[in-house]
């Protein structure tokens, strides 16, 4: 597309130009760099994010083990995006309203979903999707990208009733491939809608890397088109991913719009208990990424400011595993539902003609 | 007394819904200042403003995500598709979402919303603008599929949707939105959902039909009539679920059953009633179930579409040979 400009072909005239800021403060060593966003300034506000990320650690550990034991589904776990999932969820006030995906047990978590309601939920069991708490949260979307124009309906909602509400929608790399981020942030723009987009930029849809799912520089560019602000944040500092959504949330509030948050951080992991990575990616890689993780990183800072022991270290890892043992026992005493509790909620009151279907499964299950 | 169109009375009953209950919230594609294209929204932004009554982007599968969120928010969303021929980019948000919100948060959340669309051929539409793929969506548990046949019927169904608290696809038969005009009566009063309307009492054969097939079906009743044979009409209104009570004690009486749809046949809705009554009904049967349907080819444009439309005369010959069986 370069063309030399010549004397009888004048440049034409730029008419908009866009930048994409990225946005970090902790280096992988712990080091602070620029100056730290308000919220940090009281370090000990700095302790819950960082069990959010130790506790959301441990629950993926756990529910791999009963996985791999039989006693759970196929699983993903966020391993290394502990940061995007916790410091997106601590910045949400508590009736705001998540639209979250696979790889958000941590946020899950954050918002109060307990960790029996979550594994129910990879059982196989539509229980674990009715959340105690919070009530009005969606539950996790696995087709990818539908639920990012929910949240643009949710935030229509919001603004209607001038309530002071915001929804927060994640996805990851793979699902800004799909239209319907597009056609959700398009349309959250245009009416400025209160929602903001959160992509966890893992750099992996299952096998396929990023340099496979677009030409673009960014993600975050990707708000460009749809009118909106985009911003990139370092998705393995849990302050900066914070920061950059409690931003997004407070133009929300102020009537501002929608904005696109791109968290960029790598999947340690497999895609899910069903995936083997070393298919299509080396060790050499996932090991330079393990230099980068959230959870070490925060750490370090703690340590070095003087707020964190070895004794409380030892305590949090205790305190975690103690939830994560309870929420498991939990779980696994949770009876099974009946058959036929697969009629019980697809329409408010089961139609006439599907009494029959009901009675027929009931007879054959003795349900 | 007011005599309306199709269309009219599906403006009606949007205005009355909108006017009984804040929560409803109309939107799409030209249904704000225009008034929709088949003029369903006509009226409605002018009198309820635009944020209740907003013209969309053009995009699909916006539209029906935008509903599943609204719906859950206890909103209830009243969206057009332009044209059935292009409600296929939200498919996703109907099949995977909108119908199992209710299921997968085990009552938690729920999704009030109504999806209006046009179908049909005899319009003479451009391409993709005449099919009639209510099997489909018929398919699709935790939905509810309804078919007005008449400008009383499309009120009186309306309102039941918007009122229904699932998800309800309504469509809306193109060729009868001015084709035929009847009293309407502006009492919020809704129609069952569910529920099959006997249209003509007959002894004889019963006729099972939906969607503009109803009027083809009606005149061939009349002609039949006249040559002694009394036909059992029924047009199912709401197709998911649909009422076998009432197509199964029609066929108890008749012992004879033609099936009439636009639609395709093979896998076509009239399949599922004609396997319905091979299952619970054989024992009634006199004859064998014969289907007036359009045929498994794709919709033709304008200069055809004539001829793949189930006619008048198409269904009387076919009640005439179920009825001539020995």
């Amino acid at each position: 597309m370069s063309t030399k400009d010549g004397p009888d072909t004048p440049a034409l005239p730029v008419i908009a130009e866009f930048q994409i800021r990225r946005r970090g403060y902790l280096s992988a060593n712990g080091e602070v760099s620029g100056r730290l966003p308000p919220f940090a300034a009281d370090l000990k506000a700095m302790i819950p994010l960082y069990s959010g990320m130790v506790l959301l650690r441990s629950v993926d550990a756990k529910a791999v083990a009963l996985q791999r034991t039989g006693r759970l589904g196929t699983y993903g776990v966020a391993l290394g995006q502990e940061a995007v999932a916790v410091g997106m969820a601590s910045a949400m006030r508590r009736d705001d309203v998540l639209f979250p995906t696979y790889r958000d047990t941590g946020a899950l978590l954050w918002r109060g979903v307990t960790i029996e309601e979550i594994l129910t939920y990879w059982s196989g069991d539509e229980r674990g999707s009715d959340f105690a708490v919070p009530r009005q949260d969606f539950p996790i979307c696995i087709t990818i990208g539908s639920q990012a124009p929910q949240a643009a309906g949710a935030a229509y909602a919001f603004k209607l009733r001038r309530q002071d509400r915001v929804a927060v929608c994640s996805f990851g790399d793979g699902g800004t491939s799909k239209g319907d981020i597009y056609e959700a942030m398009n349309f959250a723009g245009l009416y400025k809608l209160p929602v903001v987009f959160v992509i966890n930029n893992n750099q992996w849809a299952i096998s396929v890397p990023l340099k496979l799912q677009t030409g673009a520089a960014t993600l975050a560019q990707k708000a460009i088109a749809a009118g909106i602000p985009g911003e990139q944040v370092d998705g393995n500092d849990v302050i900066a991913v914070r920061a950059g959504v409690e931003e997004a949330l407070a133009r929300a509030r102020a009537g501002e719009g929608p904005t696109l948050i791109e968290a960029v951080t790598y999947r340690l992991g497999d895609h899910t208990t069903a995936d083997d990575a070393r298919r299509y990616r080396s060790d050499e890689e996932v090991k330079t990424h393990w230099q980068q993780e959230p959870i070490a990183r925060l750490k370090k800072y703690l340590v070095a400011r003087g707020i964190w022991s070895k004794a409380d270290e030892e305590g949090l890892i205790v305190d975690c595993q103690r939830q994560v043992e309870e929420g498991a026992q939990r779980y696994l005493a949770i009876p099974p539902q009946p058959a036929t509790s697969m009629f019980d909620h697809l329409y408010q009151e089961l139609p006439a003609a599907l009494e029959r279907q009901r009675d027929e499964l009931a007879g054959a299950s003795d349900a | 007394m007011l005599e309306l169109t199709l269309v009219e009375a599906v403006a009606l009953a949007l205005a009355r819904a909108m006017a009984d209950d804040e929560n409803v919230v109309v939107l799409g594609e030209d249904v704000g200042a225009n008034g929709g294209v088949f003029r369903a929204t006509v009226g409605l932004q002018e009198r309820f403003g635009a944020q209740r009554v907003l013209d969309t982007p053009l995009a699909e599968a916006l539209i029906g995500g935008l509903c599943v969120g609204m719906a859950a928010q206890g909103l209830k969303p009243v969206a057009e598709i332009q044209f059935m021929g292009f409600m296929y980019p939200c498919i996703d948000q109907l099949v995977n979402h909108a119908s199992r919100l209710r299921n997968r948060t085990r009552g938690r959340l729920s999704c009030p919303m109504v999806l209006r669309m046009p179908m049909g051929a005899g319009i003479r539409a451009p391409e993709h603008h005449s099919e009639s793929t209510e099997a489909m969506l018929a398919h699709i548990p935790g939905l509810r599929v309804v078919i007005p046949s008449s400008p009383a019927r499309a009120y009186g169904l309306l309102l039941a949707a918007i009122r229904d608290p699932d998800p309800v696809v309504f469509l809306e038969p193109t060729r009868l939105y001015r084709s035929i005009k009847e009293q309407v009566i502006d009492d919020g009063e809704a129609l069952p959902l569910d529920t099959a309307f006997r249209l003509r009492d007959g002894r004889d054969v019963t006729i099972v039909t939906w969607g503009a097939a109803v009027r083809e079906t009606l005149s061939a009743a009349d002609t039949l009539v006249e040559s002694g044979i009394g036909a059992d009409v029924i047009d199912l209104g709401t197709l998911k679920p649909y009422d076998e009570t009432l197509v199964l004690a029609s066929v108890k009486k008749t012992g004879r059953c033609v099936i009439v749809h636009e639609a395709a046949r093979t896998g076509g809705f009239g399949a599922e009633i004609a396997a319905c009554i091979a299952e619970r009904g054989l024992m009634s049967l006199l004859a064998p179930i014969e289907r007036v349907t359009g045929y498994d080819t794709v919709v033709p444009l304008p200069k055809l579409e004539q001829h793949y439309m189930p006619s008048t005369e198409r269904i009387v010959a076919a009640v005439r040979r179920v009825c001539a069986f020995a």
